[in-house]
């Protein structure tokens, strides 16, 4: 998948996770993620994180570094 | 094979059945009990005793014109009509007396005087209700003479139409009075001088199907069923061939023309339509192994005995010379296909699969199935890729279509499904309209919906284009909110922000039935002034004023229901909508009885149940995620496998990991993802990057131009299985012929299970439906003995409930207490600019059926021949576009070429079109954006500019020849 493309659905996610009141929003992300994303979906963002992480919602990179299940 | 024998009661009672105080009267000399209301005609049936009639029928309001059903009642004077005349207790009636038999004989002598008696060369032979009356009352002599009459063309006075014939000179009609048959409509042909104007057509062309395209013109000796206005022929009026007037007919007026051109069928099966989400039952009454016609199942639960253009009509494509009848295979996709037996295209896929596992990993290989296919199969297909290709790479069409209605009901009710039943719409007081079109997507629950809408019910539309129901004939909204596409989560957001500052909420409900913290959260969130009608009106295009009136009506208009499609899931924000749609309803207690709930729409037959059997890559039958232990234990136990906990590609992951190398292999069941999934030159580059694309379908679809394996599909006809609706039912679809190509789908599923080492031995449909039922408690209860039994089941179907769910969370939600989610609206990246100034959005019309590889192949194509782009004529006239020009349709994915047509029906700055047609392909044009939730696409919403043009595209040039190429075949060796 293209980076611009990986980074916009993240950011989709975090967009909703982040105007739910009274939640961590950073671990509904990694939740979701986790759910949803197929392990190189999530390898490929960790490696985005990673690598600076550009483009990406500050809740996504808190979200990935600090839940977000690394695939097997 | 063993046919379904249909169940005891099939007979017309001759008027509709009523509910009231019990009411006992004596007919013929026998006691019967019947609600207050019901007519002296429908009493005497319940006894067995048929009046005789020709008027009336039991899907009509009672008309009293024919004066066949007269009886005498004792202390009443005269010979009143039973259909007219209600019971009333202690009345003795009576049905064969002399002067009523003398009426009787006396009208029928009447009506054949006008009436050619070419009986025997009629296409109605044996299927006649006025032949049957004129045995029914002992016509024996009709003793007028000829003069002034309807049928006979030469004016020359004889009865027989060959003799008429003979003695017409030429074409000279002598009889002014005569008129030709009307052959317009592709399947039905209207002869009027078989009328006898009992005004059963045009009466179920407004009860029953609820659009007036019918009429009797003239009076008297002139009058005459007219279709449309003056001019108009049944094809170029409002008719909309849904059959009801053709079912209705009692003589060969209107008759199918496949019954013109076979005669009578011998027996009958009673299955279940391969179209939309209502998911019709039929019977197909059949003529040894040949299909004469379907006709709409009375006693079916979703239908109710009606029927649209494509369920009742539009079956021929199962017979179509385009139908690939051999397995075909071949190394590369610029090469010609190559005709092999079964066994050797198995083997051929079974080896190429296995060997893209060995060299790119277990997950490199996955499953897209159709919701077109039946739930056997579906299941089947899952169990290929979790047990066979041991990954969750599975998933289904529902992924571009539904998939937010199950995460966004999911998460608010517990479960994703429909909350209702269709007889719901029945006690239902307001009903609003959201994202959906189903005059033409859902054509009789339409029906059904515009019946109540008659009836006094009130209807809000939410929709940026002014559709059908807006205003119709006898339908017109209270309310239509025409919302600039993208912005759903601010209609819906207001419309509660309205219901909560307004202080119209259903506080008992809420408190008793829902989660107290969220909804003090979501309180919170939505009384903000931000979300007031009047603060989103610039942004929504909905005027304030027009959005507060529909809220109110929404909360305060008695039991109100909301009905949605594919206008509110396939959007960036489809997950956000629907949650918002589940928000009004708990807030205002309109849900948990008849009349209210929230209903998903469903676009294909099985969209439901291809959800259920778990052909999502998340999660297992039933909605349970892979990563829970305890569900893949089941699993694991009866399969003998290890079920990989991680979820798997979703189809749009799946294309980008084709494109990335990694996603190597497909097995496609029934679904043309190269036509119907967005950003078509995306697909094909997945596709083209694969090494091993088994498309198995009825036809070579578009998605089999980058095939290496062709599996033959069999039709809806040729297979035994269920469907699951859009109100979960479970109907069964019967085999009523032989698969064409030797298997039925869920046999080739088995064998390329078998050539991958599987040791599946399921030996019918029954014994898959059995493992399902074992596996999903929702399912635990059903099996096909069950629903032979009582026709249908709504899941669930378990202990608790042995006979179905026929309403969802009547005491309490699925989850517990339901849970309000705060819904911010996030405006979609897919803006309007400069390049790109106009916004598309698409849908389909109702005589198409999504990418159209069924409905293309019929005459269907006599209302749809081609796919249009709607325009608003301000938009037109700003770049020079005439009615009818080509116009070239560009976004930032690609370009297409169609024709245009100007209509008020869009807002300015709001273009549609449709996905029928693959030279069009409306698909090029769409974008990779999609449901933040999801991934279901966002085909709704796309920039786009509009330019005149002189022809197709170079894309759709290439395309074409692509294709071309891609479907050559190479004759069979010897």
């Amino acid at each position: 998948m293209s980076p611009d493309k990986m980074t916009h659905m993240a950011n989709q996610i975090a967009a909703f996770f982040k105007t739910q009141p009274h939640v961590d929003a950073a671990a509904e992300i990694a939740a979701h993620i986790n759910d949803f994303w197929e392990p190189r979906m999530r390898a490929q963002l960790f490696d985005h994180v990673r690598a600076g992480g550009a483009g990406l919602d500050p809740f996504v990179i808190e979200a990935v570094e600090k839940d977000l299940v690394a695939p097997a | 094979m063993k046919d379904f024998i249909i169940p005891s009661d099939d007979r017309d009672m001759g008027t509709p059945a009523k509910t009231g105080a019990p009411v006992t009267l004596t007919v013929d000399g026998f006691q019967v009990t019947v609600p207050e209301g019901t007519s002296v005609m429908r009493a005497a049936a319940e006894i067995g005793i048929e009046v005789p009639k020709l008027c009336a029928s039991d899907n009509l309001e009672a008309f009293g014109s024919c004066r066949l059903c007269v009886v005498e009642i004792e202390g009443r004077r005269g010979t009143p009509a039973s259909c007219t005349t209600p019971v009333a207790e202690g009345m003795v009636v009576n049905t064969q007396t002399p002067r009523v038999k003398k009426v009787r004989k006396g009208v029928m002598e009447l009506y054949i005087s006008d009436h050619p008696l070419d009986c025997l060369t009629c296409s109605a032979n044996g299927d006649c209700e006025l032949q049957d009356m004129a045995g029914a009352v002992g016509l024996r002599d009709m003793r007028y003479t000829s003069g002034r009459n309807h049928y006979d063309a030469s004016g020359a006075g004889t009865l027989a139409q060959g003799d008429m014939r003979a003695r017409a000179a030429g074409t000279d009609l002598g009889n002014p009075d005569y008129i030709p048959k009307d052959d317009s409509n592709p399947y039905f042909s209207y002869d009027p001088s078989k009328c006898i104007v009992c005004n059963r057509c045009v009466r179920a062309c407004e009860e029953v199907q609820g659009t007036f395209a019918l009429t009797i013109e003239g009076r008297g000796f002139d009058s005459r069923v007219k279709a449309g206005n003056a001019g108009d022929d049944f094809l170029t009026s409002d008719c909309v061939s849904c059959g009801a007037c053709v079912q209705a007919c009692p003589t060969a007026t209107l008759q199918e023309k496949s019954v013109v051109e076979m005669g009578t069928p011998d027996r009958s099966v009673v299955t279940t339509c391969a179209y939309c989400g209502v998911g019709c039952s039929f019977k197909a009454e059949m003529k040894g192994n040949e299909l004469v016609r379907m006709v709409p199942y009375k006693h079916g639960k979703a239908n109710r005995g009606h029927s649209c253009v494509k369920g009742r009509f539009a079956y021929g494509y199962a017979h179509h010379p385009d139908r690939i009848l051999s397995p075909m295979i071949r190394d590369r996709i610029d090469e010609p296909w190559r005709e092999v037996s079964w066994e050797e295209a198995l083997n051929f896929a079974a080896q190429r699969l296995k060997r893209l596992q060995a060299t790119y990993g277990r997950r490199s290989i996955g499953v897209i199935t159709s919701s077109r296919c039946t739930n056997e199969e579906t299941y089947l297909v899952q169990k290929l890729a979790r047990g066979v290709f041991l990954n969750n790479n599975t998933d289904t069409c529902a992924r571009v279509c539904h998939s937010p209605t199950g995460y966004g009901l999911g998460q608010t009710y517990g479960t994703s499904a429909g909350t209702q039943d269709f007889d719901s719409v029945e006690k239902t007081d307001v009903v609003m309209v959201i994202g959906a079109n189903p005059t033409d997507g859902h054509p009789v629950f339409a029906s059904r919906l515009k019946k109540r809408l008659r009836q006094g019910a009130k209807l809000i539309v939410v929709d940026p284009r002014r559709i059908d129901l807006v205003r119709s004939a006898h339908v017109e909204a209270a309310h239509h909110l025409p919302l600039r596409p993208g912005t759903n989560v601010a209609v819906v957001t207001a419309m509660a922000h309205v219901i909560v500052t307004e202080g119209l909420t259903d506080d008992a409900f809420i408190r008793a039935r829902c989660d107290t913290e969220s909804f003090a959260d979501y309180m919170e969130f939505v009384s903000d002034p931000r979300h007031s009608p009047e603060a989103v009106e610039t942004l929504t295009g909905v005027p304030a004023a027009e959005l507060r009136a529909a809220a109110r009506l929404y909360a305060k208009g008695g039991n109100a229901s909301i009905y949605y499609g594919l206008g509110v899931t396939e959007h960036s924000q489809g997950s956000t909508t629907v949650i918002g749609i589940a928000n009004l309803a708990m807030l205002t207690g309109n849900i948990g009885r008849e009349g209210v709930g929230v209903n998903p729409l469903r676009g294909q037959n099985n969209v439901q149940g291809s959800c259920d059997m778990g052909s999502f890559p998340h999660e297992l039958p039933g909605y349970r995620h892979v990563k829970h232990a305890d569900a893949r234990k089941i699993y694991e136990d009866l399969w003998g496998v290890e079920i990989d906990p991680e979820p798997g590609l979703r189809i749009p992951n799946m294309l980008d990991a084709a494109v990335d190398g990694t996603f190597k292999g497909l097995y496609c069941q029934g679904e043309d993802i190269l036509q119907s999934d967005p950003d078509t030159k995306h697909v094909a580059a997945g596709l083209a990057a694969m090494e091993c694309v088994i498309v198995h379908d009825l036809f070579l679809n578009e998605t089999a131009n980058y095939a290496h394996v062709f599996l033959p599909g069999s039709s809806f006809l040729e297979k035994d299985g269920t469907f699951t609706n859009a109100e979960r039912r479970i109907n069964r679809v019967r085999r009523v012929m032989a698969p064409r190509a030797t298997y039925a789908d869920w046999e080739v599923t088995q064998l390329l299970a078998q050539a991958m080492g599987a040791t599946w031995t399921y030996t019918h449909p029954s014994q898959i439906m059995a493992e399902i039922a074992a596996t999903t408690p929702s399912f635990a209860g059903v099996d096909y003995a069950l629903l032979d039994e009582l026709g249908s089941v709504q899941w669930p179907c378990n202990e608790a409930a042995p006979e179905g769910t026929p309403l969802m969370h009547v005491e309490g939600f699925k989850r517990g207490k339901g849970r309000f989610i705060v819904t911010e609206y996030v405006a979609t990246d897919e803006r309007t600019g400069p390049r790109f100034p106009l916004l598309l959005t698409t849908g389909r019309i109702l005589s198409q059926y999504n990418v159209g590889a069924q409905t293309r192949r019929t005459a269907n194509t006599a209302w749809h021949p081609e796919d249009l782009l709607e325009i608003h004529p301000h938009d037109a006239e700003t770049r020079g576009i005439k009615e009818g020009d080509w116009v070239r349709l560009s976004s930032r994915s690609g370009e297409t070429t169609l024709r245009a047509a100007l209509t008020d029906r869009m807002s300015p700055g709001v273009v549609y079109t449709t996905f029928h047609h693959p030279d069009t392909q409306a698909n090029v044009i769409t974008t990779d954006y999609s449901d933040w939730a999801t991934n279901c696409p966002e085909y709704k919403v796309t920039a786009v500019q509009i330019s005149p043009s002189n022809g197709p595209t170079d894309w759709q040039e290439d395309y074409a020849a692509q294709a071309a190429q891609a479907r050559r075949i190479l004759p069979a060796a010897e």
